[in-house]
């Protein structure tokens, strides 16, 4: 995809001082893609951003853009538009203006400027407040409007760092369908940036995952969420909940031995890479089901016979039950771990449960040296 | 009245909605108001006096003659002080134009400086204004001499730029601080080449802070007086000169009428600045 791609990032390393910020990052992007750059603050997502519209200079490594090497090309010469998270709307000028700067940099005749201006206007619903400075909009009308400057010049590549995180949510949700929709309609190649999983989900052809500088994952919302690669991709994409398990692997085969809080079972290797030994197991509140405990007898051997059906079993207490809407959210604690689970009926606390968790949504990974909890931590 | 009796904190409505009390803490406050006043104003007044004053001796308090015969004198056409007018407002001019040329870039490079280099920065700047005048101007009254630029309107105007430098760096780095770097970003990234960004939105947003800068450094040059006197005189004669050698020959009348007229200027941009200068530029001055 890299040699083909539209927009081709290759082995980019960006620092400020001392510090490495990208460190041998490649990325491709076709036309007309949409893609997001997810991560949590401090991975680099806005440094690459930035890297794209030329206001950072890498230290190695090149871009290209439709087979042009940009890597040293001046940022008002990359064919590119950015969309800030302040939105940068010019306090001196009006909507008409501001939206109007670009074409007016093209040398574009001035009725032709206040028809595309109109234009844009009235498709980003900004109509009637042409005539009005940035500071007497809303903060809705501001994004609007820096989305309408930017989408006005055309641009080859649109760049978006975070332009909704500063919308209070109920706006915030309805933007998102709009510039989705917008950049489909227009067949806008697009690049944005945030830390919203849902907001990746919901908006982007393909998300791409940054952590500490380096990519940890790339694919279709589908694939990230379902197949994540690494326990920082599920602890990002929700999947929070830890436990501590032993197995081996063979063949297709995953044989999860029994241990003090969990039945054995044999599940589908399928894409997970493991190697034998200690695993640690990762899974959504929502991917669990709640059953209630057999009688302690039935976990014993008999039962590791029994009934294997290709999901895990654990065995818990529940200690603490909510009701955060739709579903009950029970906190189970399986040994010393403590994990979330949701079911449509609230469980006592103390009271003995199993969890069964299919293997469609157990990942597995082989379990890190040390810091299994700070990966949790990050992503929380 | 009914403002001052509002201040009162006993105050009780009467039936009929009049406040009726005394606020007792207007005396104390009176009193300090008009002793700052006396201490601002004495001064001027008695300026004021002078220039109108035809005969004016000890111990008499006030003059016993009054006229603008001196007015007539100073303002005539073979009077000094329309040429040197001309001469002050020609040098402050000069002088803007050239700190200006000198602060803009400058502020600018420092205004994106991050803080602890730019303030380091900043107060080396101020490391020439921690000299005496004295000796810096006599000694560059004799290097201007060997140049030839002493006596002329090219020296007196360097001379004062240097000494305006300082205040226009201060508050042009502090104009173009204020303005967010991101604006300028989002003018490249609309295509705009580093210099049209900056003439379309940096120059414009920092614009009341240049503004301020420049009058700051006119009014500093209009009143400048040691080195005018070491680099121009006598062939450069300001309007301070022109004063110093009106009240050093005991003519106050011409003196103060000299002084009256530096102060219009003065008064005037003041209240510009008033209005221009946004609270955020001055607060980041220095920083």
């Amino acid at each position: 995809m890299t040699d083909a791609a539209f927009l081709a990032v290759s082995d980019v390393t960006v620092g400020y001082a001392g510090t490495t910020v990208l460190d041998r990052l490649s990325l491709g992007v076709d036309r007309g893609e949409f893609v997001a750059l997810l991560g949590s603050s401090g991975c680099g997502k806005t440094t690459l951003l930035r890297t794209i519209a030329g206001f950072n200079t890498p230290r190695s490594g090149s871009l290209t853009l439709a087979g042009r090497d940009i890597t040293r090309a001046a940022p008002d010469r990359r064919g590119m538009a950015m969309v800030f998270q302040s939105y940068a709307l010019w306090p001196h000028m009006t909507v008409a203006q501001n939206i109007g700067y670009g074409l007016k940099l093209r040398k574009a005749p001035r009725s032709d400027i206040a028809a595309r201006v109109d234009e844009i206007a009235s498709m980003l619903g900004l109509s009637g407040l042409q005539a009005r400075k940035p500071g007497q909009l809303s903060g809705g009308q501001r994004q609007r409007v820096a989305l309408g400057r930017a989408l006005a010049v055309e641009p080859e590549i649109l760049l978006l760092d975070e332009p909704l995180s500063n919308l209070d949510a109920r706006v915030r949700l309805g933007v998102r369908h709009e510039i989705r929709a917008l950049q489909k309609r227009l067949g806008i190649t697009a690049i944005h940036v945030t830390h919203d999983r849902e907001e990746a989900m919901v908006m982007a052809d393909r998300i791409v995952i940054l952590d500490r500088g380096r990519i940890a994952q790339e694919g279709s919302p589908e694939e990230v969420y379902n197949r994540p690669a690494s326990p920082f991709v599920a602890a990002f994409m929700g999947a929070e909940n830890v436990v501590s398990l032993e197995g081996s692997v063979d063949g297709d085969r995953i044989a999860i031995a029994a241990g003090p809080h969990n039945r054995p079972a044999t599940i589908a290797r399928e894409t997970r890479a493991l190697a034998t030994g200690r695993f640690q197991a990762r899974f959504r509140t929502e991917a669990a089901e709640l059953l209630p405990a057999p009688p302690r007898p039935a976990f014993g051997d008999q039962a590791d016979k029994a009934s294997d059906d290709g999901a895990l079993r654990l065995r818990g207490t529940v200690c603490q039950t909510s009701y955060p809407g739709g579903v009950w959210r029970h906190v189970v604690a399986i040994g010393a771990a403590e994990v979330s689970v949701d079911a449509d009926q609230p469980v006592e606390p103390g009271t003995d449960v199993v969890l069964r968790v299919p293997s469609s949504a157990l990942f597995l990974f082989d379990a890190p040296e040390d810091g299994a909890e700070q990966v949790s931590r990050a992503a929380a | 009245m009914s403002a001052l009796a509002n201040r009162g904190e006993s105050a009780l409505p009467a039936p009929d909605g009049r406040v009726f009390s005394l606020d007792l803490w207007w005396l104390p406050r009176a009193l300090v108001l008009g002793l700052v006043a006396f201490a601002i104003f004495g001064p001027l007044a008695n300026l004021l006096l002078w220039t109108v004053a035809e005969r004016w001796y000890f111990p008499n308090t006030l003059p016993l003659e009054y006229g603008f015969s001196y007015w007539a004198k100073v303002f005539s056409p073979r009077g000094v002080a329309w040429e040197s007018l001309g001469t002050s407002i020609l040098i402050a001019l000069l002088t803007v134009l050239f700190a200006l040329a000198l602060a803009i870039p400058a502020g600018y490079a420092l205004g994106r400086l991050k803080l602890p280099a730019r303030s380091l920065i900043l107060l080396v700047f101020l490391i020439p204004q921690a000299f005496p005048n004295l000796p810096v101007y006599v000694n560059i009254a004799r290097f201007f001499y060997d140049v030839g630029l002493n006596g002329t309107i090219a020296g007196v105007v360097l001379v004062h730029v240097t000494h305006g430098l300082v205040f226009a760096v201060w508050i042009a780095t502090a104009a173009f601080a204020a303005v967010d770097a991101e604006l300028e970003e989002a003018a490249r990234s609309m295509g705009a080449g580093a210099l049209r960004a900056f003439r379309d939105v940096t120059l414009p947003l920092a614009m009341p802070g240049l503004m301020a800068s420049g009058i700051f450094v006119f009014l500093e040059s209009l009143d400048e007086f040691t080195g005018s006197f070491f680099v121009g005189a006598p062939d450069v004669t300001t309007l301070p000169l022109l004063l110093y050698t009106a009240g050093a020959g005991g003519n106050y009348q011409g003196a103060s009428i000299t002084a009256l007229l530096l102060l219009v200027p003065s008064i005037a941009f003041m209240l510009v600045v008033e209005r221009f200068l946004r609270a955020d530029v001055l607060a980041r001055i220095g920083h």
